[in-house]
């Protein structure tokens, strides 16, 4: 049976791991390689890069350290964070990086999946879709790491960028991130089972039983967390002892 | 569990990894840096022809792949070769007769055909980690049965003659292949963990 998986993300600044709070207030929770390593031998599953430096120095200093975690681990990982280009694909999926996620730039142009896909196949493509529940109970995208409002709902987008060649949605409740009060299974679900594509949900793992429930109820195909894993207030390997017993198919 | 330690018995061997415009080699020297071994991409034939072992690894679309193969006269190479070989994902479905991947005729190592997932009942690519199960040869040694293993593909292969384990999604398909000196896999060993370093490590000790 094909498992559900389990995937720490590590938010990368200058070479460093960080978490934001609800996308402010970063904290340094360490070396991103040492972490991504602790990481594989636990079980992860795969592994998200989310680059989001912005200095000028950027490209170079996330190619190297893709370098460096290709040459690391034994799993598989995605790099994301301010992709607009072909060129940028292809450089870090030279450098060792499995698959690659766009979020911004892909709304923006929504032809560069199209161009994605075709160049490296969808499976390497994944569509990061930032997303709030608005006061009329619709979800919406969100760009620019949450900053700025669409007016497109995320169900709409996602069904476009899977039709242009998304290979993978990776789902980020703004509501819930940085809550711990457990993923949204609302979208997740009305993702999960619309599009033809696996959901990754992102955005407010808390407990083991958040995780249960997104796979069970929201039908998630895979469940990522950040703050969690690091500051250890959840050991992967207790959760998917957990998972594996709540009858979840998953990787021991 | 631990990843394998460097093996020391393979320090001296030479691996040879197939340089064509469908490779995945970053990953798969990667792989075979942390067992230990030092290898070397490329399309020299005889550099191919003397190495101790070949790996075909693969990533991309068939019909271009077997385009390159034949250009070049790599495609007569591998099928002529006499050493342990291991095609991964695209490289052992481009061993099989056939692929569905815009009607490619491939190399005919494996007496079989490649096909593709039906996408109205499942999503498709498979991508994640799915078990391996009915292991046979010593590809699989020391591993159990339901062991998993991580997959990314589209096209797959039905059980055959050839099949050396078998995995599942919706239908039993093959895992992996193996005739003589000819092995394929499915899966991404250079991506599976634990599982996947004691398999190119058995590979190497064919």
């Amino acid at each position: 049976m094909l498992c559900k998986r389990i995937i720490p993300c590590l938010d990368i600044k200058d070479g460093r791991t960080v978490k934001g709070i609800n996308f402010e207030n970063i904290r340094d929770a360490g070396d991103p390689v040492e972490l991504a390593v602790i990481y594989a031998n636990e079980g992860a599953d795969e592994l998200v890069f989310l680059d989001i430096t912005a200095t000028i120095e950027r490209r170079k200093t996330l190619i190297e350290l893709v370098k460096k975690i290709a040459a690391a681990i034994n799993i598989p990982f995605t790099v994301g964070g301010g992709i607009s280009s072909s060129e940028d694909v292809q450089l870090l999926l030279q450098n060792g990086a499995d698959k690659v996620s766009v979020n911004t730039a892909a709304f923006k142009n929504p032809e560069l999946i199209k161009e994605l896909s075709s160049a490296f196949g969808s499976q390497c493509i994944v569509l990061a879709i930032d997303t709030k529940k608005e006061a009329d109970g619709e979800w919406y995208v969100y760009l620019n790491g949450g900053r700025t409002r669409t007016g497109v709902r995320a169900i709409d987008w996602a069904q476009q960028a899977v039709g242009l060649g998304a290979g993978e949605i990776l789902l980020t409740s703004m509501n819930n991130d940085g809550t711990k009060s457990g993923f949204a299974q609302d979208i997740t679900r009305a993702l999960a089972t619309r599009l033809p594509v696996p959901v990754i949900a992102s955005g407010g793992a808390g407990t083991m039983e958040h995780f249960r429930d997104i796979f069970l109820s929201g039908l998630a195909d895979a469940a990522l967390a950040a703050s969690i894993f690091h500051y250890k207030e959840i050991a992967i390997p207790d959760l998917k002892k957990y998972l594996s017993a709540e009858k979840i198919d998953i990787r021991l | 569990m631990m990843p394998c330690p460097p093996q020391k018995e393979f320090y001296n061997m030479e691996v040879a990894i197939v340089k064509y415009n469908a490779g995945n080699v970053e990953s798969v020297q990667n792989a075979l840096n942390r067992l230990g071994v030092k290898s070397i991409v490329t399309d020299d034939h005889d550099v191919l022809r003397s190495a101790d072992r070949v790996i075909f690894p693969g990533v991309g679309h068939a019909q271009p792949a077997m385009e390159y193969l034949i250009e070049r006269q790599l495609d007569k190479l591998i099928i002529s070769l006499e050493q342990p070989v291991l095609g991964i994902c695209l490289g052992m479905q481009l061993m099989c007769t056939s692929s569905e991947e815009a009607n490619t005729k491939c190399l005919g190592i494996f007496d079989t055909e490649v096909k593709l997932f039906d996408s109205e009942s499942l999503k498709v690519p498979q991508v994640g980690w799915n078990d391996i199960y009915h292991l046979k040869t010593n590809l699989f040694r020391g591993l159990q049965e339901n062991s998993y293993v991580y997959y990314v593909h589209s096209y797959y292969v039905l059980i055959a003659a050839d099949t050396i384990a078998e995995t599942s999604y919706t239908l039993p398909y093959s895992a992996a292949l193996g005739k003589d000196n000819f092995y394929g896999v499915q899966f991404h060993p250079e991506k599976s963990g634990a599982v996947g370093e004691k398999i190119l490590a058995n590979f190497l000790e064919q």
